[in-house]
């Protein structure tokens, strides 16, 4: 019965969606108020009824329901609470409604936040966000309902996917959407911009805040899935450039020049129209990134199951709404009013450069994605793009704005003075150098492009911190003042410095553990001993465990250094019987920023094992240079200026007058 | 500067960055993708040595020797035909005979063997990578794993 009701809601969302889809935008068409509150009311209502639906499908999966197909195909009665509850989103089916339950969140946080918009802007916007939960809503009643019934119930489930069974699920697809999701904010309001054909730097600062926030996510899920990855595929990789990972990378780099752009919107009024394209075109990519993922075209661990009809609904929905937002973009576009200019060695000449460096990294991740599908579609020819492709291409192109970065704070809005930045990034250069000269020297004349990039990141760490250095005047006057001045800093600046260290650390990371990771394969007998890195393993031998559904065997490894023990490592390859499906579990050991990384292969005839050890030198900057960037983006988003209203101060004060009176 | 000028230095500029990365990526397309071949197709297609390509098929039940140090052989097929693979390192969990499998490498001049680098198989029981299962359908193979695929 409840399962009934948990899909009704649903279908009730969806009717919820169609109405505020349409009338609260024919009230800012008619000035009629009334029409337009009711996309507030409606925006909570759908919510409600999607977060309803989605309890009772979490409900299903706690009390192991297996009259619930979704349930049995996916869940498992010994299965331990907390996986029952991710195996939620751990499937076709629950991962959509989940997609839809964040969606209608934002809707619902529009209408609660966005009293101080133009009340015609809030009730577009909102209409724009029911199009897509519509749309959203519709495919997963129609294809991928997720309260479909099994007469009669099986006894027990077929349990969750044993690479899925991990912290990993909680974390990494709720982080992930909140992001991909968040930038259908953005996408609405660029819509409403041009259904209204306004646009103007008040625009920008409502735009801004929910970029920041959605960036933040994706950011953070990113990172998580591919810390997840690398963990617990056991393959030691962190990043694959897998067509998965990359429809989760493009709204990310699309997302960061929207960030950027919408900086110089704010600011200076200009590139008004590239920015609204800009906000078009990221959540575009989301939904191609759905639609990859999701359709089946794909085949990787992400791709649940493959139904063609599926694939078809989601390629109608894409075409539909990015066709959509580019045709009204071409119509409209003309009448937004083009906005100041610039010399071009100027701060928004920089971000521009930022921009085109950003968007034509995108293309070309976009161009690597898709192209063995339009290929193979074209000549039936396979082929694979993988790691070389990319590093050759992203790569190469993300040099020249990892170098420009530091200048972008230094240069003057409207005309810079490229000469006096290049004078106080000096000594930042002057250290990268230093310490990319001394990583040579260090690494015996290795490889030449590392020490490089490890200089690199460092110059873009200590350029962040010239700009806060020079701002606060720290060295020129006396400490006090200097403190004073950079307290009074707005935040804005902290988390644009932070971001930019984190970029530098995460590319220390990249570079160190790209170059200078060592790898072994082995095979072990126990007693034997391996040396990885500074460190050395000794294989003290397996042993026989089971888990609540799963049976195992651990190698146990003693790591020691210099012949004193340090610690000990244990692996594991575990078996599910439930799918009959072994996983392994990798062992890691965390010194410092570095890690030791031991995974197991298969028993050799002699008794021994295949062992494959790497040694990971700060590989956890990658991930540390991620939080540091989201903090970066909390910091700014705390700034003052993008929580005041500032555009409707004067009416904001008339009602204070008018509440003081009262 | 006038303010055409300005505008046309950032046009200017940005077309030839946008030049340069398009040059970049129809280099790259020739030099870093690797294509995607069945046993069946080797012969005809006259891959040459040391060049990366992606061999797909099923694992020929009895062929996979291991057990003997780190390195694997195995034979990967189609049932048309049949290439020899070696592989250092560790297999996949779901690598098993009978079962589909992609490897990533060259042949090496002068031997009919297959120099594997990255072996992928399934992600988990249900799955068989779609280049497998498409290619081999077409060859009329039916796969031994299809009533995995519930």
């Amino acid at each position: 019965m409840i399962i009934e009701l948990g899909h009704y809601a649903l279908v009730l969302a969806l009717a919820t969606a169609l109405i505020q889809a349409w009338l609260p935008i024919l009230g800012a068409r008619r000035g009629d108020r009334a029409l337009m509150e009711l996309g507030t009311s409606a925006a909570l209502a759908s919510f409600l009824l999607v977060a309803f639906s989605f309890a009772v499908l979490a409900f299903a999966y706690v009390t192991s329901d297996f009259s619930v197909k979704n349930v049995w195909e996916n869940s498992h009665s010994l299965k331990p609470l907390i996986y029952k509850i991710t195996g939620v989103w751990g499937n076709h089916e629950g991962s959509m409604l989940l997609w839809l339950l964040i969606l209608v969140f934002f809707s619902a946080l529009v209408a609660l936040f966005g009293r101080s918009l133009p009340e015609t802007l809030k009730a577009t916007v909102l209409a724009v966000q029911a199009w897509i939960a519509a749309a959203f809503a519709l495919f997963v009643l129609l294809t991928s309902n997720p309260f479909a019934r099994l007469m009669p119930a099986p006894g027990e489930g077929k349990d969750l996917n044993p690479v899925l069974q991990d912290i990993g699920l909680a974390i990494h697809p709720p982080l992930l959407y909140l992001g991909y999701v968040g930038f259908s904010v953005c996408f609405s309001f660029a819509v409403a911009a041009l259904i209204e054909g306004r646009i103007d730097a008040a625009w920008a600062r409502w735009v801004r805040p929910w970029t920041l926030a959605a960036w933040i996510f994706l950011t953070a899920g990113i990172a998580m899935g591919s810390y997840w990855a690398y963990y617990e595929l056991g393959w030691g990789g962190w990043w694959f450039w897998d067509p998965v990972e990359n429809a989760s990378f493009m709204p990310w780099l699309a997302g960061t020049a929207l960030l950027h752009s919408a900086l110089v919107m704010e600011k200076r009024e200009a590139l008004k129209i590239w920015t609204v394209l800009l906000a078009l075109m990221t959540f575009s990519l989301s939904l191609l990134g759905t639609f990859l993922v999701r359709s089946g075209v794909l085949t990787s661990v992400h791709a649940f199951a493959t139904d063609p009809t599926r694939g078809i609904f989601i390629l109608a929905i894409l075409v539909l709404f990015i066709g959509g937002a580019f045709s009204l973009f071409a119509i409209r576009a003309s009448h937004l009013k083009a906005g100041g200019i610039f010399a071009p060695i100027s701060r928004e000449g920089a971000l521009v450069l930022n921009n085109l460096i950003l968007t034509t990294a995108t293309a070309t991740v976009l161009t690597g994605t898709l192209y063995p599908l339009v290929l193979e579609a074209l000549t039936g020819d396979k082929i694979s793009v993988g790691a070389p492709f990319f590093n050759m291409t992203f790569g190469l192109l993300m040099l020249p704005l990892l170098a420009a970065v530091p200048f972008g704070p230094l240069l003057a809005w409207k005309r810079g003075d490229l000469a006096g930045a290049s004078q106080r990034l000096f000594a930042a250069a002057a250290l990268g150098l230093l310490v990319a000269g001394s990583c040579y020297y260090a690494a015996n004349g290795g490889p030449v492009l590392a020490p490089f990039g490890i200089g690199l990141g460092v110059y873009l760490i200590f350029g962040a911190v010239t700009d806060l250095v020079l701002r606060s005047g720290l060295g020129k006057v006396a400490f006090g003042v200097a403190w004073k001045r950079l307290s009074g800093l707005p935040r804005s600046a902290f988390g644009t410095a932070l971001a930019h260290i984190g970029v530098g650390i995460t590319l220390i990371g990249i570079v160190t553990v790209t170059a200078f990771e060592t790898e072994t394969v082995i095979e072990m007998k126990p007693g034997a001993t391996v040396d990885a890195g500074r460190y050395s393993l000794r294989f003290d031998g397996m042993r026989q465990g089971r888990g609540p559904n799963y049976t195992e065997e651990t190698g146990h490894f003693t790591v020691s250094r210099g012949g004193v023990t340090v610690t000990e490592i244990s692996s594991s390859k575990r078996l599910y019987p439930a799918r009959r499906m072994p996983t392994t579990e990798a062992g890691i050991r965390t010194f410092g920023l570095s890690q030791l990384y031991v995974s197991l292969g298969d028993a050799t005839n002699g008794g021994g094992i295949v062992v494959r050890i790497w040694w990971k030198p700060l590989i956890l900057c990658i991930w540390g240079g991620a939080l540091v960037m989201m903090a970066g983006g909390i910091v700014s988003l705390s700034d003052r200026r993008l929580r005041v209203g500032a555009p409707s101060r004067a009416r904001k004060s008339a009602r204070f007058a008018v509440g003081a009176a009262e | 500067m006038t303010r055409k000028q300005k505008r046309l230095t950032i046009i200017g500029g940005g077309v030839a960055f946008l030049m340069a990365a398009v040059l970049l990526v129809m280099f790259a397309f020739s030099q870093a993708v690797a294509y995607f071949y069945v046993p069946g197709d080797l012969a005809k297609a006259g891959v040459a040595p040391g060049t990366r390509i992606r061999l797909g098929g099923l694992v020929e039940a009895g062929s996979v020797k291991r057990g003997e140090g780190k390195t694997v052989t195995f034979s990967v097929t189609d049932t048309l035909a049949t290439v020899p693979v070696t592989y250092t390192g560790i297999l996949p969990d779901l690598f098993r005979e009978g079962q589909g499998v992609v490897a990533e490498g060259a042949f090496v001049a002068g031997s009919p063997v297959f120099v594997a680098d990255t072996v992928l198989a399934k992600h988990d029981e249900t799955y068989m990578p779609k280049d497998v299962a498409d290619r081999l359908e077409a060859q009329g193979v039916t796969l031994g794993g299809k009533e995995n695929i519930r």
